[in-house]
C-alpha cells in the first residue's frame, strides 16, 4: 500500500465515523461539531486528489463562516431532549421503511456498479508547479462565464431577499445613528449659557 | 525508510519554527506589560530577574503548577478540546510563512488561501469554550467574538484578494517577490494599496480579539469572557493562542505589504550598497516588531468599541471600501 492510500483509509474512516455521529449524537451541539469534522476530513480527501483550492475553499466557507453561524443557533435552542425521543417506537418502522427506501434509490443511482478504475481512468498525478487554483479560475472565467455569472446574480438575489425579509424597524430599537452623532455642533443645540447673579456669601453665625 | 526520514526532517523543521515562537510569545507579553506601563508613566513588572527580564517564564511556572478546575455543570471533553482548537491553527499557520526567500517549511502554492482558511477555523476555539463552560458570561464572549469574526473576517479576505490581484499569485514568497522593485519601501504594496493595508489591519486587530476589539472579554461587562471559568494551564494556552494570532498577523502584514525580507532602500542610490549586506531575516523581524507594537499601542490608547459600532464598521465601512477596492487594483493591473 502506497502511503497515499493509507492516508485515504484513514480518513475516509474519520470521514464515515464522524458523519455516523452527526446523525447519532443526541446533543445537537455535539452533531454540529461532528459535521465540522465531517467537513474538514473531505477537504482533506479532496486535498489527496491534489484539489487544493476546493479543499481549502471547503474549509474556508463550511468549517470558517457556515457552521460558526450554524453553531450559534444550535448553541442557542433549548432542546428538550424527552420530547424529541417521545414516540420513537412508534415511528421507527415508518422511519425504517422511508430509509430502506432511500438506501435502495441511492444504491441504484450511484450504487459500485457505476464505479471503479474501468469506469473512470485513475486521475494522472500533476507536476509539483501546477496550480489547481489557476486551472479553476482559468476554466470559470472562460468556458463557464455565463453560468457562473448567472450563479453569482441569483445568490446576490437571495442575500437581497433575506436582507428584505428582516429589515423591519422595530419601535424599541434604541440603535443610534453614528452619522447623525458625529453631527453635532458646540454651538446652541447643545449649550445653553445661563446668565445668573453671583452667590452672595453668607455670614457666618 | 526514505519517508520516515522526511518525516522526521519536518518534525525537526516544525520544532525549529515552534520553539522560537513560543519564546516570542512569552517575551511578547513581558513587552506588552512594559510597553503599556511606560505608555501610562509606571514601571512595569521588575521583580523578577533584572529589570523584570524573567517574568514569562515565572508566569509559565505558576500556570504550570496550578490546578486546572473543571466546572461541576461544564461538557468535560469539550472544554478540555477547546483550548487546543484555538491553539492548533495558530500555529499551524506559520507552516507556509517565508522567514527568508526559500526559506519556507511548505511552499505551496495556495499559501495565502491556506492561512485564510485556517485563520478562520481559530475561532471554533473560543465558541465551544464559551459553549462548554456552561457559563453566561462565557456564552456571552462566545457569541460576541463569533459574531465579529466572521463580520471581519469578509473585509480581510477580500482584502487579501486585492493583495492576489496585485501580486498574481498566492504564495506568499512571490507576494514578497512582486513588491521588489528600483525604489526600495515604495514598491511595497502599502503603498498603491494604503486603504487596503489599514483594513487589513485593523481586521487582524478584531480576528485576534483585542483591544479596542475586545469586546469579548470585556472586563467590565462580562468578567473575562470565554475564559472565565479557565484555569492553570487551559488558560495558559488561550493565553498562547491569543498572542501567537498577533504575532502571526503583524508578521502577515509585514509579507504583504511592508515588502517581507526585502531590504526598504534597495535600489536607493547610497542608501541600498550601505544596507544590502543585511540578512533579509533581520528586516522581517524588524517590520514584524514595528507592527506588533502598534498592537500594544493600540491597547494603551484606544477606548473600547461599542458593539454596534463594530459591526457597523466591518459590514458597513470596510466591506464596500475592500470591495471598491478589488475593482480599482483590477483596472489598475489590466490597464
Amino acid at each position: 500500500m502506497t502511503p497515499e492510500k493509507i492516508l485515504f483509509y484513514v480518513f475516509a474512516t474519520i470521514l464515515v465515523l464522524s458523519a455516523t455521529m452527526v446523525i447519532t449524537r443526541r446533543d445537537p451541539v455535539h452533531s454540529a461539531l461532528f459535521l465540522v469534522l465531517a467537513f474538514f476530513t473531505s477537504a482533506i480527501l479532496w486535498m489527496l486528489l491534489e484539489a487544493e483550492f476546493l479543499a481549502i475553499v471547503l474549509v474556508l466557507v463550511y468549517v470558517g463562516a457556515v457552521m460558526v453561524l450554524f453553531l450559534f443557533v444550535v448553541m442557542m435552542l433549548d432542546t428538550n431532549k424527552a420530547a424529541m425521543r417521545a414516540g420513537f417506537v412508534k415511528m421507527m418502522p415508518v422511519g425504517l421503511i422511508v430509509a430502506g427506501v432511500m438506501a435502495f434509490e441511492m444504491f441504484l443511482i450511484v450504487g459500485p456498479q457505476y464505479f471503479g478504475l474501468d469506469k473512470f481512468a485513475m486521475p494522472a498525478p500533476h507536476p509539483a508547479d501546477y496550480s489547481n487554483t489557476e486551472e479553476l479560475g482559468r476554466v470559470l472565467y472562460t468556458v463557464y462565464m455565463y453560468p457562473v455569472e448567472i450563479a453569482a446574480v441569483i445568490l446576490l438575489v437571495g442575500i437581497i431577499a433575506a436582507i428584505g425579509l428582516t429589515m423591519r424597524k422595530r419601535p424599541d430599537n434604541k440603535s443610534l445613528d453614528p452619522s447623525e452623532q458625529v453631527k453635532v455642533t458646540k454651538g446652541p443645540d447643545r449649550i445653553r449659557v445661563v446668565k445668573m447673579a453671583s452667590e452672595i456669601k453668607q455670614e457666618a453665625k | 525508510m526514505d519517508l520516515f526520514l522526511d518525516i522526521l526532517w519536518i518534525i525537526v523543521k516544525i520544532v525549529a519554527i515552534v520553539l522560537p515562537l513560543m519564546l516570542c510569545v512569552a517575551y511578547y507579553t513581558l513587552a506588552e506589560r512594559k510597553v503599556i506601563s511606560y505608555m501610562q508613566v509606571r514601571i512595569g513588572p521588575n521583580r523578577v530577574g533584572p529589570r523584570g527580564s524573567l517574568q514569562p517564564i515565572a508566569d509559565a511556572m505558576k500556570l504550570m503548577c496550578k490546578e486546572i478546575i473543571l466546572p461541576k455543570s461544564a461538557n468535560k471533553t469539550l472544554f478540555l478540546i477547546a483550548p487546543m482548537l484555538s491553539i492548533g491553527p495558530a500555529l499551524a499557520a506559520w507552516a507556509v510563512f517565508p522567514f527568508d526567500e526559500g526559506v519556507v517549511l511548505a511552499d505551496i502554492n495556495a499559501g495565502l488561501l491556506y492561512l485564510l482558511a485556517l485563520t478562520s477555523i481559530g475561532v471554533y476555539g473560543v465558541i465551544i469554550a464559551g459553549w462548554a463552560s456552561n457559563s453566561k458570561y462565557a456564552f456571552l464572549s462566545a457569541v460576541r467574538l463569533g459574531a465579529q469574526v466572521v463580520a471581519y473576517e469578509i473585509a480581510m479576505g477580500f482584502s487579501l484578494v486585492v493583495v492576489l490581484i496585485a501580486s498574481g499569485s498566492l504564495n506568499l514568497g512571490e507576494i514578497v517577490m512582486a513588491q521588489q522593485g528600483g525604489w526600495g519601501f515604495l514598491n511595497w504594496f502599502w503603498l498603491p494599496l494604503f486603504p487596503i493595508f489599514i483594513i487589513y489591519f485593523v481586521s487582524g486587530v478584531a480576528e485576534t480579539n483585542r483591544a479596542p476589539f475586545d469586546v469579548a472579554e470585556g472586563e467590565s461587562e462580562i468578567v473575562a469572557g470565554f475564559h472565565v471559568e479557565y484555569s492553570g494551564m487551559t488558560f495558559a494556552v488561550f493565553f498562547l493562542a491569543e498572542y501567537a494570532n498577533m504575532i502571526l498577523i503583524s508578521a502577515l502584514t509585514a509579507i504583504m505589504f511592508l515588502g517581507g525580507w526585502l531590504s526598504p532602500f534597495h535600489g536607493i542610490p547610497v542608501l541600498g550598497a550601505l544596507f544590502d549586506w543585511i540578512p533579509g531575516f533581520i528586516w522581517l523581524l524588524l517590520k514584524t516588531l514595528v507592527v506588533a507594537f502598534l498592537f500594544l499601542w493600540f491597547r494603551a490608547t484606544f477606548p473600547r468599541y461599542r458593539y454596534d459600532q463594530i459591526m457597523r464598521l466591518g459590514w458597513k465601512i470596510f466591506i464596500p471600501i475592500t470591495i471598491v477596492w478589488i475593482v480599482v487594483a483590477g483596472f489598475a493591473v489590466v490597464v
